[in-house]
Order: C-alpha cells, then sequence, then structure tokens
C-alpha cells in the first residue's frame, strides 16, 4: 500500500510540476511556494537522499528559489526511472539544459517584467512547446507537434526526412553526428564541443564537472592529535562532584533486586572435566525398582547379513527382475530395505544416503513405537502331532485295491452288498442294475430299469432274496435270483402269497402293484408308485419294513414307510421339517433316523414321537450311517466334514473330522469290525478306525487308518457310495468313472 | 440385588493405560516438551493385551502409556526445568523487544540448564544395563561425530560426540575388545565385547552428509543429549576398570612433542592425538601390563566338564585373537580409511602409521625398511619395497572375522577380491552357507587351502578342476537331497529317484516301505490335529519350507554364476 500512495504522490507531483508554468504565469510567487510547501516534504521523504545531492549543486547556483531546486530533484527522478536510458536518449537529455540559454533569451523580449527562468536550469519544460511530457506519437496524425506558449501551434517541418535524406545528410554534413532531433519541437539541434565532451564524460561514468575533484583529501572530524589545551574552557559541573542520585536509586533497586533473590549471580561456567565420574560407584539393588523388572527392553538393530556386504557373494545380488520387482514394491513391504550392490574396491564404496534416515527410524521407534512382551513359541512341530495308535496295530482294514468291476457306462450312485455277502448290486446313471459276484468281480446279471437309478439296497434278512432299487418316482422290489435258488424261491413264494385285506383300506398315498410279463422274468416282482421322485431306500434290519425318501421341503409326504408282506403304505409325518436328505431305521431298536438339511432328527416309532435332534454343525447333511450297536452315529456333509455323534453324550457332535478336501458324498460303518469310511468328492476314500467300547465312560476312540484312492475324478464327482462287506473288512466303493472297486 | 450398577471401563485394564493426550494434560507440558521427556526418561508406550477394553470399545488406532509410567513422571525434576526454560524464553523475547541488552545477557547468563546423572542411574541401576543399552549410544555418536558443523545441531554436542567416541575406541584398543567388523554398503560395523556384553556399533563412511529434510533433528539431538551423558559415564566407568586415566591422556613415555606447533590449541592438539589413535594410553598404575586371567580348574562333573573345557578353548581362541596382528608392522597409504585401519590393526596389536601429512601421530615412515604390511587401494604403485606386501584393506577386515592371518595371496593389488562375508550371520542347519565360508572355515581349522592358483597356472586342469567342481556338486546335490528328504517327510514322497541295482531292490523297497509307512502314518496323525494345533503347525512347516526355498534358491544362483564366469574362462583360454 504504501509504496502505491508514494507513487500516487509522486503522480500527483509530476502534474503539479507540469502545472507550475501556468500557474507560474498567473499567479504570484507566495501562493506558488505554499502550494509546493507540503510537497516539499512528500519528496523529501521518499527520495531523501537523491535530493541531497540535488540540491547541493542548486545551492550555488540559486539560493532562494527553492521551486527550481525542487524540479531539478524532480528532473533527476526521472532520469533514474528510467531504467537504461539509451544513447540517444541521454544525449536528448543533456541537449535540453543547454537548450534553455537559448530559450530564455528567445522568451525574455516577450515576458520582460518577469524575467523567472532566467536561471532556470531545468529543463524538464521546455517551454517552446507546451504539451509537456507524452510521447510524441501522439501528435503522428497531425500537421503540429504542440503548441507554444502563446498557443499557437507549431508546425511539423513540411517535409519528413526519409532514409534517403538522412542517409545523404549522413554522408554530407559534417555536423551529423553531433546532431540531435528533438521530437518535441521537430527540430535539429547541434551540440557544442563543451556539451559533446559533457556526454562522453558522463558515458565514461566520470562526473559532469569538469573541475570536480572526486579525490579531496579528507578533513577528519576530529584530529587524532593530542591537543594540548582542552577544547572548551569550561569548569567542572558541581555535580560531577556530587554523588548521583539517580545512580544511587539504581544501584539500590539492584541491591534489593539482588536480596530478594531476583537477579541471580552468573553461574560458574562448568567445565567439562569433572563433568564425569563414577555414576555407578554404589550398586545397591534395593534401587532396581518395581520398574525395571517391568521394563520392556527395545530390540537391538538386526545385525546385517551377507547381502549388506559392499562386496557380497555373487547369490546375493539382485538379478534385473528381483531388482524390478524389489522397486516396484512399497517400501515397508521390501525384505531388505536395501538393494545389495557390489563394489570392486573399498576406495569405490560411496555414502549410504539413507543412513541418517534409518539412524532417525531407530529413534522414533525407542520412543514411539508400542511394546509389547510377546511369548514367542518355540514349539517343535513333531510334538504338535498327536501320538495315535498305530494304524498297524488296528488292524484289520481295507489297504489296497483288489479288484475293479467294470460294465457301467454312467456313474453309479449307489451299491448295496447281499447280507451273505457273496453279491453286490449296484445301480447306475444309464438306467441299468447290475449284479456282480463279489469274489470274481463278474457281472452276473444286468437289469435294465428304464430310468437312472437313484439307490439300491438289499434285503437284510438272509433268508430273503430281495432287492430295492429306487428310480424315477418308482421303487421297485427285485428278485435277482441269484445264489441259493431255495432262497430266491421262498421270496418268489412270499411275495405271491399275499391276499388283499378283507376290509377296504384308508387311500394310500402309493400304488402298488405286481409286475408281470417281461418285467416279471427280468426279476421285478413289485412295483411302487410315489407321487414324486424317490432319492433313497433303505430297509429295515427285519426286512420287512422300507423307508423310501421324496425331498420335497414343501409337501409333508417326504419319507413313507412301506410294509413289504401286506402291501402297505404310510406317511409317518404330518409336518415337513426342511427337505430329508436321508432316513435310515435304528438297526436294533424302534427308532427312525432323518436327516433334513442341517440336523437329523431320531424318532421313536412305537410313541410316535420326537426323542431327539442332532445338529450337525455343518451346512447341508449328505449322507448318514448308523453304528451297528446304535448309539452311535457319522454324517457326512457336503461342506467336506463329517461329523460322529454320540447319541448317550450330546446332541452336538463328539468329533468333527475335516479329512477331505470336497464334498462327502457317502458314508458307512462296518457290521462287526470298528471301522468306518467315507468316500468324497476330491476321489478318495478314508478309513477310520472307530472303536466303541461298551464301557460308557470311555469316548469312542478315533483314528484315520488309511486314505484309499484309485476312483479318477470325472466331471467333479469322485467317489459316490461306499459300503463295507458284511464279514470282511472289505469296503467297496463306487465312483463317477463308472467303476466299482473292492479294497480289501 | 441392589448396590450401585457397575460402570464400564472403571476397572481392569482400562485404568492400567492412558492415552498421550490425558498423559500430556496431566503433565501440563506441551508435545514437544512431553517428547523430550519420554527420550530423556526411557518412556515408551505399552501395548496393552485387550485394546479394545482400553480404549473404552473403541479402535480407533491410539498410544497407550502405563498410568503408572506417567505418575512416575509428574514427581520429575526435568519437568520443573522445561518450565522454567519456557519461561526463560519468553523473558529473553520481552527483553529482545524491549532491546534491553544488559538483560539479555543476564539472563543468558542464568540459562536453565539440566542435567541428566540422576535420570542415568535411575534409568540403569547397575553398569550391566547400561552396558547392553550402549549400542545405540555408541552409533548415535559417531553419526554426530562425523556431522558438519553447520548448523544442524549445536557445535559443541559435536565436539561431545567426537570426543567421547575417541575415547571409546581408544578404550577399545586398550583393552582389545574388538571382535567383528564389517564393511557393508551403509557403513562399516564393529561389534566388541566389554565386560561379556556384545556392543555393536556403526560408523558411516567419512563423507558428507546430506541432511535430509524429513528428518526432525530435534529428536535426534534430544537422544544425543541423552546418549553423550551415558556414553560419557560409561567411558568414565571402563577407563577405571582397566586402570586407565580419564579423560584419557598419552602415555608420556610416547609422547613427541615435535609436531605440537601445527596446532594452534593444547585441547585441539591433545583430542587430535588421541583421535589418531597411534599410541596407548596413560594408566593409574603405570607399571604391570596385566596378566592373562586363568581360568582356575575347579573339580568338576563331567557334564560339567566339557562345559568347562568348552569354555577354556574359547577362551585360548580369544586369546589368540587378541593377539591376530602382533608383530606386524603396516603402513597405511593416504587413500586408505584411515581411522577404521587403525582403530582394527591396534586393536590387535600391530604397529600402524601413516604419512605425517595425513594426520598427526604419525610414527613410521613409509621408508621403514621393518615395515611387513602397507595397505593399499589403488590399482598400482610406483615405487615398490621387496620386503613388504601391497594388499587391499579388505585383508584386515577379513582375517579379523577369520580370526586368522589369511593368506594375502587374494588382497594383492588391483587384484580381484573375494567376496567379503558378515561375521555376524550364523548358520543354522538347512541354511545356506556361502562356499567361500565353507573355506575359511577349512583355514580355521587348520587345513591347508587349495593353491588354486597354482591350478590355474598349470595349464588348464581341467579334470582337476571338473573334480574340484564335482567335490562341490557332490556337496551341493547332497544339501539338495536333504532338502528334498526334508520336503518329503511332509508331503509323502512321490517315487524318489533313487538308482535301484538288481540286487539291492529287496533291501530299498523294505526302507521305503518303511519310510512311506511312517510317512502315512504321520500324515494320518496330521488330519487328527486339532484345528489350533494345525493352523500352528501349518505355519511352522510353512516358514520352515520358506527358507528351504530360499537357500535352495541361493544355491541354483550360485552354480548358476560359477557355472558362468567358468564357461567365461574356458574361452578366454582358448582364445589365448
Amino acid at each position: 500500500m504504501i509504496s502505491t500512495v508514494r507513487k500516487r504522490s509522486v503522480d500527483e507531483e509530476e502534474e503539479e510540476e507540469q502545472l507550475v508554468p501556468f500557474d507560474q504565469n498567473v499567479s504570484a510567487d507566495g501562493q506558488e511556494e505554499d502550494a509546493d510547501g507540503d510537497l516539499t516534504d512528500s519528496e523529501e521523504s521518499i527520495f531523501s537522499g537523491l535530493e541531497d545531492s540535488g540540491s547541493d549543486s542548486d545551492d550555488e547556483e540559486e539560493d532562494d528559489d527553492k521551486d527550481a531546486g525542487q524540479k531539478i530533484t524532480a528532473k533527476v527522478k526521472k532520469i533514474r526511472r528510467k531504467k537504461i536510458p539509451s544513447e540517444e536518449d541521454i544525449l536528448k537529455e543533456k541537449a535540453s539544459p543547454e537548450e534553455k540559454p537559448g530559450q530564455s533569451k528567445e522568451t525574455e523580449p516577450q515576458a520582460p517584467t518577469v524575467d523567472e527562468y532566467e536561471h532556470d536550469t531545468s529543463d524538464e519544460e521546455d517551454i517552446r512547446n507546451t504539451v509537456g511530457n507524452i510521447p510524441m506519437e501522439w501528435y503522428k496524425d497531425y500537421p503540429h507537434v504542440g503548441y507554444d506558449l502563446d498557443g499557437k501551434k507549431i508546425y511539423k517541418p513540411i517535409r519528413n526526412k526519409d532514409e534517403l535524406d538522412e542517409f545523404l545528410n549522413k554522408m554530407d554534413n559534417p555536423e551529423y553526428w553531433r546532431t540531435v532531433h528533438d521530437k518535441q519541437t521537430q527540430s535539429d539541434i547541434i551540440l557544442t564541443d563543451e556539451q559533446v565532451e559533457l556526454v562522453k564524460r558522463l558515458q565514461r561514468g566520470q562526473f559532469g564537472d569538469v573541475n570536480f575533484n572526486e579525490y579531496e583529501p579528507s578533513v577528519d572530524f576530529f584530529t587524532g592529535e593530542v591537543m594540548i589545551h582542552p577544547v572548551t574552557n569550561r569548569p567542572e559541573d558541581k555535580r560531577s562532584f556530587i554523588p548521583s542520585l539517580i545512580e544511587k536509586e539504581k544501584v539500590s533497586k539492584m541491591v534489593h533486586a539482588i536480596k530478594m533473590g531476583w537477579i541471580k549471580p552468573r553461574k560458574p561456567r562448568q567445565s567439562h572435566i569433572g563433568q564425569y565420574y563414577d555414576i555407578w560407584a554404589t550398586e545397591d539393588t534395593t534401587s532396581i525398582l518395581g520398574r525395571h523388572k517391568m521394563h520392556v527392553p527395545a530390540p537391538k538393530m538386526a545385525l546385517p547379513g551377507h547381502a549388506e556386504s559392499y562386496n557380497p557373494p555373487p547369490e546375493y545380488l539382485m538379478t534385473e527382475e528381483e531388482r524390478l520387482a524389489w522397486e516396484q514394491q512399497d517400501p515397508e513391504d521390501r525384505k531388505l530395505p536395501f538393494l545389495p550392490r557390489k563394489f570392486p574396491n573399498l576406495r569405490s564404496v560411496p555414502a549410504f544416503s539413507r543412513f541418517i534416515h534409518e539412524r532417525f527410524e531407530r529413534c522414533l521407534d525407542l520412543y514411539l513405537c508400542p511394546r509389547q512382551r510377546k511369548m514367542r513359541v518355540n514349539v517343535n512341530p513333531e510334538d504338535l502331532i498327536p501320538s495315535l495308535p498305530k494304524p498297524r496295530d488296528l488292524q484289520p482294514f481295507p489297504t489296497t485295491q483288489a479288484l475293479v468291476y467294470k460294465g457301467h457306462t454312467s456313474l453309479i450312485r449307489s451299491i448295496s452288498v447281499s447280507p451273505t455277502g457273496q453279491w453286490l448290486a449296484s445301480g447306475s446313471d444309464d438306467s441299468t442294475v447290475r449284479l456282480w459276484e463279489v469274489c470274481s468281480a463278474r457281472c452276473l446279471k444286468t437289469i435294465p430299469v428304464g430310468g437312472a437309478v437313484k439307490s439300491v439296497a438289499w434285503n437284510p434278512n438272509p433268508s430273503v432274496c430281495l432287492l430295492a432299487v429306487a428310480l424315477n418316482s418308482t421303487v421297485l422290489l427285485i428278485n435277482p435270483g441269484v445264489g441259493d435258488k431255495l432262497v430266491s424261491t421262498t421270496t418268489d413264494q412270499l411275495i405271491q402269497s399275499y391276499e388283499a385285506p378283507d376290509e377296504e383300506l384308508a387311500k394310500q398315498p402309493v400304488t402298488w402293484s405286481v409286475t408281470e410279463g417281461e418285467e416279471l422274468s427280468l426279476g421285478l416282482r413289485l412295483k411302487i408308485e410315489h407321487p414324486k421322485a424317490v432319492r433313497q431306500v433303505t430297509w429295515h434290519g427285519k426286512g420287512d419294513y422300507l423307508a423310501s425318501v421324496m425331498p420335497d421341503p414343501s409337501s409333508n409326504q417326504q419319507v413313507l414307510i412301506h410294509q413289504v408282506s401286506k402291501r402297505r403304505s404310510q406317511n409317518p409325518f404330518r409336518k415337513s421339517k426342511g427337505a430329508v436328505q436321508c432316513v435310515s431305521f435304528h438297526p436294533v431298536r424302534p427308532y427312525f433316523f432323518v436327516a433334513t438339511q442341517r440336523s437329523v432328527r431320531i424318532y421313536n416309532l412305537i410313541k410316535q414321537e420326537l426323542s431327539k435332534k442332532l445338529m450337525s454343525n455343518s451346512k447341508w447333511i449328505s449322507s448318514m450311517a448308523i453304528h451297528p450297536a446304535g448309539d452311535n452315529l457319522i454324517c457326512g456333509s457336503y461342506d467336506c466334514k463329517l461329523g460322529w455323534f454320540d447319541l448317550d453324550l450330546s446332541t452336538k457332535p463328539y468329533k468333527v473330522l475335516r479329512h477331505h478336501k470336497k464334498a462327502v458324498r457317502g458314508v458307512a460303518y462296518h457290521k462287526h469290525h470298528p471301522l468306518f469310511a467315507s468316500a468324497s468328492d476330491d476321489g478318495s476314500v478314508i478309513v477310520c478306525h472307530g472303536m466303541v467300547y461298551n464301557d460308557l465312560l470311555q469316548n469312542p476312540l478315533i483314528v484315520p487308518v488309511k486314505v484309499l484312492k484309485g476312483h479318477v475324478i470325472t466331471s467333479d464327482l469322485g467317489v459316490l457310495d461306499v459300503t463295507f462287506h458284511p464279514t470282511q473288512p472289505w469296503l467297496f466303493s463306487s465312483g463317477a468313472d463308472a467303476t466299482i472297486r473292492l479294497f480289501t | 440385588m441392589g448396590g450401585v450398577q457397575k460402570k464400564k471401563f472403571e476397572r481392569g485394564c482400562a485404568t492400567n493405560y492412558i492415552t498421550r493426550n490425558k498423559a500430556r494434560k496431566k503433565l501440563q507440558l506441551s508435545l514437544a516438551d512431553f517428547r523430550r521427556l519420554c527420550i530423556l526418561k526411557g518412556i515408551y508406550p505399552h501395548e496393552p493385551k485387550n485394546k479394545k477394553k482400553v480404549n473404552k470399545g473403541s479402535t480407533a488406532p491410539r498410544t497407550f502409556y502405563l498410568l503408572k509410567d506417567i505418575r512416575f513422571l509428574l514427581h520429575e525434576p526435568i519437568v520443573g526445568n522445561f518450565r522454567a526454560y519456557k519461561i526463560f524464553v519468553r523473558k529473553l523475547r520481552k527483553a529482545y523487544g524491549k532491546s534491553e541488552w544488559t538483560r539479555v545477557e543476564r539472563l543468558r547468563d542464568n540459562k536453565p540448564a539440566y542435567k541428566l546423572d540422576h535420570v542415568i542411574k535411575e534409568r540403569y541401576p547397575t553398569f550391566t544395563d547400561a552396558l547392553r543399552d550402549v549400542d545405540d549410544a555408541v552409533s548415535m555418536c559417531f553419526l554426530f561425530s562425523t556431522f558438519a558443523r553447520t548448523g544442524k545441531c549445536h557445535v559443541q554436542s559435536i565436539q561431545l560426540c567426537r570426543r567421547l567416541t575417541v575415547e571409546w575406541m581408544n578404550f577399545v584398543i586398550m583393552s582389545r575388545a574388538l571382535r567383528k567388523v564389517f564393511l557393508s554398503i551403509k557403513g562399516i560395523y564393529y561389534q566388541a565385547e566389554v565386560l561379556g556384553q556384545p556392543i555393536t556399533w556403526l560408523v558411516p563412511y567419512q563423507f558428507a552428509h546430506d541432511h535430509p529434510t524429513d528428518v526432525d533433528y530435534r529428536v535426534m539431538s534430544t537422544f544425543t543429549e541423552f546418549y553423550t551423558t551415558l556414553l560419557g559415564f560409561i567411558n568414565f566407568r571402563l577407563y577405571q576398570t582397566i586402570n586407565l586415566v580419564y579423560p584419557p591422556k598419552l602415555d608420556s613415555k610416547e609422547l613427541k612433542t615435535e609436531d605440537e606447533e601445527d596446532y594452534a590449541m593444547d585441547s585441539e592438539t591433545a583430542l587430535e592425538k588421541l583421535s589418531a589413535l597411534s599410541s596407548s594410553l596413560a594408566r593409574v598404575v603405570s607399571t604391570v601390563e596385566e596378566e592373562e586371567a586363568e581360568l582356575d580348574h575347579f573339580p568338576a562333573e563331567e557334564e560339567d566338564m566339557e562345559k568347562m573345557q568348552e569354555r577354556e578353548k574359547e577362551q585360548k581362541e580369544q586369546e589368540a585373537q587378541k593377539k591376530l596382528f602382533d608383530g606386524l608392522k603396516v603402513f597405511l597409504n593416504r587413500e586408505v580409511p584411515r581411522e577404521s585401519l587403525a582403530f582394527i590393526l591396534r586393536c590387535f596389536g600391530a604397529e600402524v602409521s601413516w604419512d605425517k601429512s595425513v594426520c598427526i601421530g604419525a610414527t613410521f615412515d613409509v621408508t621403514d625398511e621393518t615395515i611387513t604390511h602397507q595397505i593399499v587401494d589403488r590399482p598400482d604403485m610406483d615405487k615398490q619395497y621387496m620386503n613388504r606386501y601391497y594388499i587391499q584393506p579388505q585383508w584386515v577386515y577379513d582375517c579379523v572375522n577369520a580370526k586368522v592371518v589369511l593368506p594375502v595371496a587374494d588382497y594383492f593389488l588391483g587384484v580381484t577380491l573375494p567376496p567379503h562375508l558378515s561375521p555376524f550371520v550364523v548358520e543354522k542347519e538347512g541354511d545356506y552357507v556361502p562356499p567361500e565360508k565353507l573355506k575359511i572355515m577349512a583355514l580355521q581349522r587348520g587345513e591347508k587351502p587349495v593353491q588354486e592358483e597354482e591350478e590355474e597356472e598349470e595349464e588348464e586342469d581341467d579334470e582337476d578342476e571338473d573334480e574340484e567342481d564335482d567335490e562341490e556338486d557332490d556337496e551341493e546335490e547332497a544339501d539338495e537331497m536333504n532338502l528334498k528328504e526334508m520336503e518329503q517327510q511332509r508331503s509323502q514322497g512321490k517315487s524318489l529317484p533313487v538308482k535301484v541295482t538288481p540286487g539291492k531292490v529287496k533291501l530299498e523297497n523294505r526302507a521305503r516301505l518303511e519310510q512311506e509307512e511312517k510317512a502315512e502314518e504321520k500324515r494320518l496323525a496330521i488330519m487328527m490335529m486339532k484345528k489350533r494345533e494345525k493352523h500352528l503347525y501349518d505355519k511352522i512347516m510353512f516358514g520352515k519350507k520358506r527358507t528351504i526355498r530360499e537357500a535352495n534358491k541361493l544355491a541354483v544362483k550360485r552354480k548358476a554364476h560359477d557355472d558362468a564366469s567358468k564357461a567365461d574362462k574356458k574361452k578366454k583360454g582358448k582364445k589365448q
């Protein structure tokens, strides 16, 4: 702000100055002085330094005329304001004062009364032209260049000089070099010798005045010599003999301040000699506080490895890719905080640019980093492995693949072994049921049933030869006619001996029908038509009852129990409790197990009530098997888990085994041996030893004993069903690769 | 029933901790002052076990201090001093404002200052505690002593750091405590064993620092303030323990007054001479060289006996290392790092000198005929004396680390140096060991090094070389085999690549069967692990596998490099 204000004042000044001539012409001196009075002040404040120099020279010439002095200073100012005055400008500037005398001579006769310009050295106002200090280009298009003092136009010379004229002039005129064109008056001025000399001197940086001596001897203000006489002869003051009151006051103040302790004496400067002493000379144990025991010492800086060496072994240097990867990583993620480098010798090792950084970071760590005592587990991983009984001691269990039953063309969903253990039935998606002899892997019979077989189940009663097969919405009872002829014929007789009851039964949910003709010759005996697709069939232990599953969460008719001897069916449940996955009869007692998606319900068939509900902790149960003693249950689920439930213990699984990598499809218990197996989509069957003790206090012992592999995974399906041989420790598994394998 | 309802976070761990801001308010200090106080008093934040409880249910990231620590700070006299300093600054500003120069001067004279002696005593009640923490102090002092005196920190503190580090180095020399040295790309690491404590410090190379802008020098100088005090007291005590005069004085017998007029001030000369590290220090009891403390033999039982023997052996080794360079006369050329080399060589008993124009304190000239080694770091020397070795500086460092005087052949002028290995790496089983280290270990055991150069000179002993290679390869293979086996045990071997000879089929099979059986057993057992243990086990195994992988990678890289270099050599040989 201040600067702008100042500038403005300067501008005003200039205006004033330009006005001055008119004023001077018109008004009296006194007025003018008044007007300029304050101007002087302002000017002094701004250009005080310049003013001095300017006024010095002026003072000699004119002592009285202050105004003139002012103007000169203003002129100097202007020169200063032009940053780099060109040569021509300088010439012009210098020329104009020379003009003055002549000009004043001209004006003298015109105004003889007031001779203002007699001593006026100011070149500011070229009074021949009154336009003032304006760019003369403004008059470019006019015939005149301004107005003289009488207000008449000053005309330009008629003929403008062109380049040629200029050139001719340059060639012809010997005075050309000292001719200067004055734009304001459009006239050429020829400089005199003195003027030329002045210009030259100025160009050389010398003083304009030839006679001025730059190097005058300096006169000291005070002489260095000791004078014999005093400068003043004044007698000493009286006060110099009287104690000073003021000083006394000051001293007393200080004394008071010292007494009060406000001013302290200067401390003695401590020398570093005695700075250190034996601070631990008396190490008493009492000085160890509780704090020190609680203290968590900062870990020391990590010691450098081979990679940090200035000349590391070549394997520690980074390859190009490693280096790029290193550079792209975040500084926090980098394993090494520096790039390993190799130098041929010690003299070529440069300074480490991050040295101060690293030390600073260490400092930050020391005082900013939260510390915590952490117990580092120093465990031998071998100790973590539980010590289990050796599988060798838990034999027998299936260990090797013995036979492969080939014949099916599509995936085999279900297999079942006859109660004698001689025959194996398998149901496949290629719409056939095949009967195999276990020992020879021979396919005895192929029964086309006209639909993908979902489930097959041998009647567990050894005196009956009957196979239940579930496909689409029908359950077929087939007499395969293998093995003992007697059994086969008795079975047929049993079926034929049925007599329709006298009284009309209540409407049955299914229709029973006897097969005829070709189907009969194939072995099909009975057909049970269900309202919906059947997923699973399972026999009761006695072999008279048969349960079928039609999973559909919306209906209450999901599970049906059929009695073969009476050809009766009933729906045991009034209400649906979610989609039923599979069902099973208790091997000895009248219980019925129903596995829904996430839980297993156990119903008492006699009391007709829910006796228990087991929570499986899995997402989706796939299969279920009941221990032959009936107190334990395993549950496979699609989320790779196998849960072992101890019915006496809890409704939660006693143990959850996550052995499989993929969904568990089937589980099975062995009838006599303490074995169970699980089949999974990862193509493996895991056989575990599952010992249940008669002592109720002892928990079952579960030890995985063998991982059996052999099935090929086809279209993401591995082993679909697994079952044990009723007497031998053999295991059958059926897979999506259309084979059945026997492991012994 | 009844009673006042319990409020949350008013008992238990929530009351043991305090956030930084609250602590600051409790102490009525500005953040900068609080920081200084924490640095000086060694108070650090604690990580609570249950952060959410301590944080009153919030999960915002906060730093917590122990409330006890902060209470402890309440009674700190330094806090009062901080406040006094604040007032002092205020007064000073006022005096400046009023242009009361006498007052300014007086105030400056009475500038409040504090001592940290009590803090040292309090933080380190015993000398051993202090020694344990001296690593950072020494490193920091070495860094500060290399700073230019340009206003990043006070000149006095730089001078003090320099003095303390020189004293420290002199002590290490006099007690011959240096154990390991390492030339890294960051600087030179030293490790000394002082009163049984290993102390490691890092000295930057002698270059001007370009001071980074994102470093808070106030924090650093606060640390330095504390560290200089600590190091000073430690130095005092250490000098006392080996009967040296503190502040250190040069031994008067060796003191020469020739070039004293080169330096303006006596004090300066003294420090310069000390920092030359060329002469020993004055002792309080100036007579006897300390006797070697021999281990007394105690009747001990067998187990202890073994330990005793081990200890004795170690002791002997150390003694031998202390006299590693005894009798050597080493001259340092002007281009090698004088201070570091003089320090190390003197630590192990060599006599060192250098050109007079390099530094004060040179004891003999280049022309001395008794010089055994001259350390040079330039490609070639014009004038060479016959009876001395011209070697590169790395030799000294490698000798110290190997604890034996290595053959000088690998370190001659202009020779490609063997890799410089870190002495701080302790290889465990299964870790990668660079072949150079194996060589050095063989040397330590006293085996004769294979004269490789002669071999090279003798034509092209391809066979020899190949044999050698085979040996190396065998080693590597063995290593790899081991590693593979280790991996196999985990992932159950899929058919070992074992050579099967007809006669041994059965044996092999049986062994293999057994192995397989075991592996399967293990796998089955792993299946039965509890989830938590399994997780831990997997983690451990992952770590192990990673180390194995890294070691393998290094080995492969090395082999590739060796092969490449060998091929190069052969090519060159053929061209010749």
